[in-house]
């Protein structure tokens, strides 16, 4: 019977410098869906969440899912699930491009990997063809360096994931990089790859097909996707005509783009660093990931070369909340982070931490002085800082590139660290936003918009408009993101086919790839069996219901300007709700819950 | 007076911004046909940056934003 699996997954030891193929078993597959939701159940039966992140005890897994390189749209996505230890939570970060799709093809679903190598080394895969390679020479490259040396020497259709200097020096930002300028963003995935002196995998294969479980179920769901994707305005024209940098305007004109490390949440400038002055000044061409119809990618032009140009987040982390209004700036520091495999939220957000730190005079102009001054607006400092957190240069640079938490901490200032469990929050104020907010604080990796993106209903009206600054039923909306987006990380699909599909395309797609019977209702249900492991690994790792929180500022300083002036996030208000609706007590799944869930034999407290 | 913005594909021919008269167009769905811009293709209506509905009715100072159906993440 054919699926969409392979049913096979790679386990490689690199303390013996030795690898096994494994069988997946196809039941447990379904259960959890694949990608995010299966490597999360290895990752916690293997007892990883006591471990220290970076130890060769910690695992390090690369997980396909079972639509991840069919024809499915958007379908190239694989996931990166380890402990990460940017604060010791579940690590579980998504990059698009095409190397999942490749690992598809080659045979594989995922790799595990465990233990650490003695020396850099690399993994090589052609189909059954596996070889651990020596990396001395390219430890140190950067990604584009890096990229090119292994496309010359594997060939055109090879593709190759890698870190970056960041990861090698083990920074609580790094990424883990792929096809230039895709990352598995946050948490510190790339450290882990770096603890283990794994630089980089690359992966040929022979086919370029997967076969559905029901091959004419697969058409046709392929078809009416396609549909949608045609007829929904987002997905048609918004993002592949001004990618996701078109939200600067509209998260400014509700007074919600924080500034200046969210000291305020409207910036005047705004229009200098807004997707439609990007599109119309530097724009060269739209960038797709594997099979993308949408191709909401920027490419711009960099020295006669095509790069990938900075997304809403990183003009929003760099610019108004460093203050910048400087656009040629901003590009030049979001490909120094993609070179040096730094992440391009938790980088600028951490250069927007230290300059408020300079503004109030815990950072002395004498810890800098080789480097420009960590002033709001200063477009060389976001350039160059990135550059040296990416080096380590000095002390302070290394410093941040440990994120702003640490920063923050070493300074007996973490009041002036934006961040949800010690990750920092992403580009929309939770002040004037409130369900966004709930999100932020009971994401199980930390402050991130992509766990349950609200922003969907809450500004852009999808599928309906919900009122911003209503607490009442935010809770439920919280959750059914959170759940959902669990489902469609799992599946190998990007978030973004949300903007069309719900949960009855996405449970058909799935059925008939894998030969599942999935009400939508149950497809949900999935995400959220996920949602709860997620929880107890976490629980396991030592968490406690206090850091389900965000920072005083947010929730005590109110907005001092714009047209959200006054407001404050009332997570007071929400939280109690929110475990409520999820079935939690203290939060964390009651036994209850887990039995619903039929993961109750499963836990190991 | 009322300053309407105008985000991506709505530049278009009609420029970043116009003014108009409140006594003269009296709501956003006036300010819409003054424009040629559908109702139906506007995917968000801001007045004063919070969400609006095409017949709120429109006062001196208000400031009007319209996107077209734009999404990000």
């Amino acid at each position: 019977m054919n699926t969409t699996y392979n049913l096979k997954r790679l386990r490689v030891n690199l303390t013996d410098r030795t690898w096994k193929v494994e069988p997946i078993d196809l039941d447990e597959a379904k259960k959890y869906i694949g990608g995010r939701g299966l490597a999360t159940k290895w990752l916690y039966d293997a007892g990883c969440a006591t471990v220290d992140p970076l130890s060769p005890e910690n695992l390090l897994i690369f997980a396909n899912g079972p639509l991840t390189g069919t024809n499915s749209p958007t379908a190239g996505r694989y996931m990166v699930i380890t402990k990460q230890p940017i604060n010791n939570k579940i690590g579980s970060a998504n990059s698009g491009g095409t190397w999942g799709a490749r690992l598809k093809y080659a045979g594989y679903d995922a790799i595990i990997f465990e233990g650490k190598a003695d020396a850099p080394v690399r993994l090589f895969i052609d189909d059954d063809h596996v070889e651990i390679l020596d990396a001395s020479d390219l430890w140190g490259k950067k990604s584009t360096e890096c990229n090119d040396i292994l496309r010359d020497i594997h060939g055109e259709k090879s593709n190759s994931l890698y870190i970056g200097p960041a990861g090698e020096q083990l920074s609580m930002l790094s990424c883990v990089m792929n096809d230039t300028d895709r990352a598995a963003g946050r948490g510190g995935v790339g450290a882990v790859m770096g603890s283990k002196n794994l630089k980089a995998i690359t992966v040929k294969a022979s086919r370029n097909i997967v076969d559905a479980y029901d091959k004419e179920a697969m058409k046709a769901a392929f078809k009416r996707s396609l549909d949608l994707f045609k007829e929904n305005g987002v997905t048609s024209t918004g993002l592949p005509t001004y990618g996701t940098a078109v939200l600067v305007n509209i998260i400014n004109g509700i007074g919600a783009l924080p500034t200046k490390n969210w000291q305020e949440a409207h910036f005047p400038e705004a229009e200098q660093i807004s997707g439609e002055e990007l599109a119309e000044k530097y724009l060269v061409r739209r960038g797709h990931c594997h099979r993308c119809t949408i191709g909401c990618g920027r490419v711009i032009e960099r020295e006669g070369r095509e790069v990938g140009g900075p997304e809403y987040e990183p003009l929003w982390a760099y610019g108004s909340n460093c203050g910048v209004s400087d656009l040629p700036s901003i590009n030049e520091a979001n490909f120094q982070c993609n070179e040096y495999g730094l992440d391009a939220i938790g980088t600028p957000t951490t250069i927007a931490a230290a300059m408020e730190l300079w503004q109030r005079g815990y950072i002395k102009p004498e810890e800098n002085k080789d480097l420009p001054p960590l002033k709001w607006g200063n477009g060389e400092a976001i350039v160059e800082w990135t550059k040296a957190m990416g080096e380590g240069k000095n002390e302070l640079a290394k410093l941040m590139a440990q994120g702003s938490a640490i920063l923050c901490d070493h300074y007996d200032a973490p009041q002036y660290s934006m961040s949800s469990k010690r990750m920092d929050m992403p580009a929309y104020d939770a002040r004037a936003i409130q369900g966004i907010g709930l999100n932020y604080a009971t994401s199980n990796r930390g402050g991130c918009h992509v766990r349950g993106y609200t922003i969907s209903p809450e500004v852009l009206g999808l599928p309906v408009q919900s009122d911003r600054t209503e607490t009442s039923g935010k809770a439920e909306l919280v959750k059914l993101f959170q759940d959902l987006t669990a489902a469609i990380d799992s599946l190998g699909v990007c978030l973004f086919s949300s903007f069309a599909l719900g949960a009855a395309e996405y449970a058909t797609l799935f059925n008939a790839a894998t030969g599942s019977s999935l009400s939508p209702e149950e497809f949900l249900e999935a995400g959220e069996r996920i949602y709860n492991l997620e929880r107890l690994f976490n629980k396991d790792a030592g968490m406690e219901q206090a850091e389900d929180s965000m920072p005083d500022r947010v929730l005590k300083e109110p907005i001092p300007s714009g047209p959200s002036a006054g407001m404050v996030s009332k997570l007071d208000e929400m939280l109690p709700e929110y475990y409520a609706v999820r079935g939690w007590v203290d939060g964390f799944p009651t036994k209850e819950t887990l039995e619903r869930l039929l993961i109750a034999s499963e836990v190991t407290n | 007076m009322i300053t309407v913005k105008l985000f991506a594909t709505f530049r278009e021919g009609r420029g970043k911004e116009q003014v108009f008269d409140e006594q003269v167009l009296r709501t956003p769905r006036d300010i819409c046909t003054e424009l040629n811009i559908p109702p139906d293709s506007v995917g968000i209506l801001l007045i004063n940056g919070f969400h609006a509905a095409f017949d709120d009715e429109l006062k001196d100072g208000d400031l009007v934003s319209l996107f077209p159906p734009l999404a990000g993440g």
